[in-house]
């Protein structure tokens, strides 16, 4: 075996001898670069742990005030009282409550526009529609939160004069403003879904003599299912996460219930009108904001990794 | 002769069955509903579009009527009032919004670009940490905006950097919120290079670096202008994460990048929007038409430029 590989390299080497095609001095600059770059891709690594960390210390700061059963399981929401109570059920109540409403207006419009534009539109009109579906996604939050408050709110009063419209804000206008806010992202992520379905299958269909809404819903809609769960579930989480339009549309009473018409708090809102605050650090009240912010967290995170798992199936399906 | 009987199985009287059944739905007479249903479920679809749309447009028009009165010079170069909202104005808010977004755009050009150059150009994926980085990104672009602003809160304004509540502690945090955005984008326009340009140009004895800097990244230019454009615009609207850095002081003098307090366009027509008075919320309304035409605007170029410059290899 070495002579016969003592061989192998003598005869390799006969002649000339061949240069090595690896760079003749090492190249420390390009492996500076590299390691800058690599740093920039480990930055948002570093951004991640930072909200983890920060979430996790405030959190467990938290717990040591307030037993954990209490705050998942208590009914009564008053942190800032002079008497508080952290049960922390009737703001994720009204979190749910934006999300369902938001979904009543999102999935329907967010799905027939998706399977307008990837089936039925034309291309001129695909062309004019999608940019202006990309305005209505960029639209500041704010602005939407404004118009639900002063425009959404008064109208839904006139067009069901017959419910209990008592206070300015309401979870179901809110609810109905998120879901505007998130038609867009249903939309794209569904549509991208639809367009990924190769053309065959809806050739075999039509040579069938299936017609085309017969196409659109009995073959590719569920063909492309797992991408229209996908958008579902990241409108969720958009919708969990919004903060702004509940802010300002939705109200500041924590309260569990079911009625679109009264006002309601979500946690996102609890956040950002605590900390809007002049707040002292070191405070229960303070550690509140890292407790709720923690379960907002791993609420969102759950749906994104259930989201990122969808699409990636049905971009392995079919690219 | 006696044709043979086929035997008659429970089998073959499902197969003739099934047959009969294809045939009279192939050639039989289609039922009128599926005809109506044809129809109208294009309609139906129609009217989905059509509602998102209309959303859109009544909130774009609504907003013009409401905010057109206070439309003026003032809006741009007075200072805010609760006690004259006639005169009231942007101009602390508005230089604040520029100074913050002054500070994302320094931040998140090269370290999005950085990070996409790296992750497309350099990772091997058959890595742990590789492969952890690209999760990661993915879901810090689903993480809720509020929960960034508890970082720029912790970390940033308080904890470990202690800048303060100032224009530079919110500069980070947005940089921070829409670097995934960029990322994202940015990866996508470097991986739309076709992989010809980048061996032709090693072929020729040009290091990665150099084949990165002088063909690959000039040639995924547009792409990533516009992901940093969209980005951008997204920063400007976002208020949640400011609303915990500090940018809802009443500012009625010229703020600092490093010190004392600011505000921005989105906090201060917050402010604005949750006082009562009818004054203030027009006020609002206006501050809104001015934030909007300028997201508006950078939203259509950077459309534009994708539809313009989007190369075909």
């Amino acid at each position: 075996m070495p002579a016969m590989a003592k061989r192998a390299a003598t005869s390799a080497g006969v002649g000339s001898p061949r240069r090595s095609l690896a760079a003749a001095r090492p190249r420390y600059g390009e492996r500076l670069i590299k390691l800058l770059l690599g740093a920039c891709a480990a930055f948002s690594v570093a951004v991640t742990g930072g909200i983890v960390l920060s979430l996790l210390s405030g959190t467990v700061e938290f717990l040591q005030a307030v037993p954990i059963g209490d705050f998942l399981l208590g009914t009564e929401w008053a942190p800032s009282f002079a008497d508080p109570r952290f049960g922390v059920l009737p703001i994720v109540v009204g979190t749910l409550n934006i999300v369902f409403w938001s979904l009543v207006v999102a999935v329907p419009v967010g799905l027939a526009s998706a399977i307008y534009l990837s089936e039925y539109a034309p291309r001129r009109v695909r062309r004019a529609v999608k940019p202006m579906l990309e305005i209505l996604e960029g639209i500041p939050t704010v602005a939407i939160g404004l118009w639900a408050l002063v425009f959404l709110r008064p109208l839904a009063e006139d067009v069901f004069p017959f419910l209990p419209w008592t206070t300015p804000t309401s979870v179901g206008v809110a609810g109905v403003a998120v879901g505007l806010l998130i038609v867009p992202l249903v939309a794209s992520v569904s549509d991208d879904a639809m367009r990924a379905v190769p053309a065959g299958l809806r050739e075999g269909a039509y040579a069938l003599g299936a017609g085309k809404m017969r196409v659109s819903l009995r073959v590719v809609f569920p063909a492309a299912i797992s991408g229209v769960v996908a958008a579902i579930v990241l409108a969720v989480s958009r919708a969990i996460g919004e903060t702004m339009v509940v802010l300002m549309a939705a109200g500041a009473r924590p309260s569990i219930t079911v009625d679109p018409t009264q006002s309601v708090q979500t946690m996102t809102a609890y956040i950002g009108q605590t900390a809007t605050g002049d707040i002292a650090t070191g405070t229960v009240d303070y550690y509140t904001i890292f407790a709720v912010g923690g379960l907002l967290f791993l609420l969102t995170l759950g749906m994104n990794m259930l989201a990122i798992r969808l699409v990636r199936r049905f971009r392995e399906v079919y690219e | 002769m006696v044709t043979q009987q086929p035997p008659r199985t429970a089998r073959a009287r499902l197969a003739v069955a099934g047959a009969r059944a294809a045939t009279r739905s192939t050639f039989g007479k289609r039922p009128r509903t599926s005809a109506i249903a044809e129809v109208l479920f294009p309609a139906v679809l129609l009217l989905g579009l059509g509602f998102a749309i209309a959303g859109l447009a009544s909130m774009i028009v609504w907003m013009v009527v409401e905010g057109a009165a206070r439309l003026d010079l003032g809006l741009f170069t007075n200072p805010p009032s609760r006690l004259n909202p006639d005169q009231a104005g942007y101009r602390p808010a508005i230089l604040g919004t520029l100074y913050v977004i002054g500070g994302v755009i320094v931040l998140i050009v090269p370290l999005g670009v950085g990070a996409a150059v790296y992750l497309e150009e350099y990772a091997d994926t058959s890595r742990w940490f590789n492969r952890m980085f690209e999760l990661n990104i993915q879901n810090l672009a689903g993480v809720p905006s509020i929960v960034f602003g508890i970082l720029g809160l912790a970390f940033i304004a308080r904890g470990p950097l202690r800048l303060g509540f100032v224009a530079a502690a919110g500069s980070i945090t947005l940089a921070m919120l829409v670097l995934p955005t960029v990322i994202i984008a940015a990866r996508e326009a470097i991986r739309a290079v076709p992989s010809s340009i980048r061996e032709g140009s090693l072929a020729l004895g040009a290091t990665q670096w150099q084949t990165i800097w002088r063909q690959v990244l000039p040639a995924s230019l547009s792409g990533v202008i516009t992901g940093v454009i969209l980005a951008v615009a997204r920063a400007i609207g976002e208020a949640a994460p400011l609303l915990m850095v500090g940018a809802t002081f009443f500012v009625t003098r010229d703020p600092h990048f490093f010190e004392g307090s600011y505000t921005t366009l989105p906090t201060q027509i917050y402010t604005w929007a949750r006082q009562p008075q009818e004054e203030l919320r027009v006020l609002a309304a206006a501050g809104i038409l001015v934030m909007l035409a300028l997201v508006l605007a950078m939203n259509s170029f950077a459309i534009w430029l994708r539809n313009r410059y989007e190369q075909r290899w």
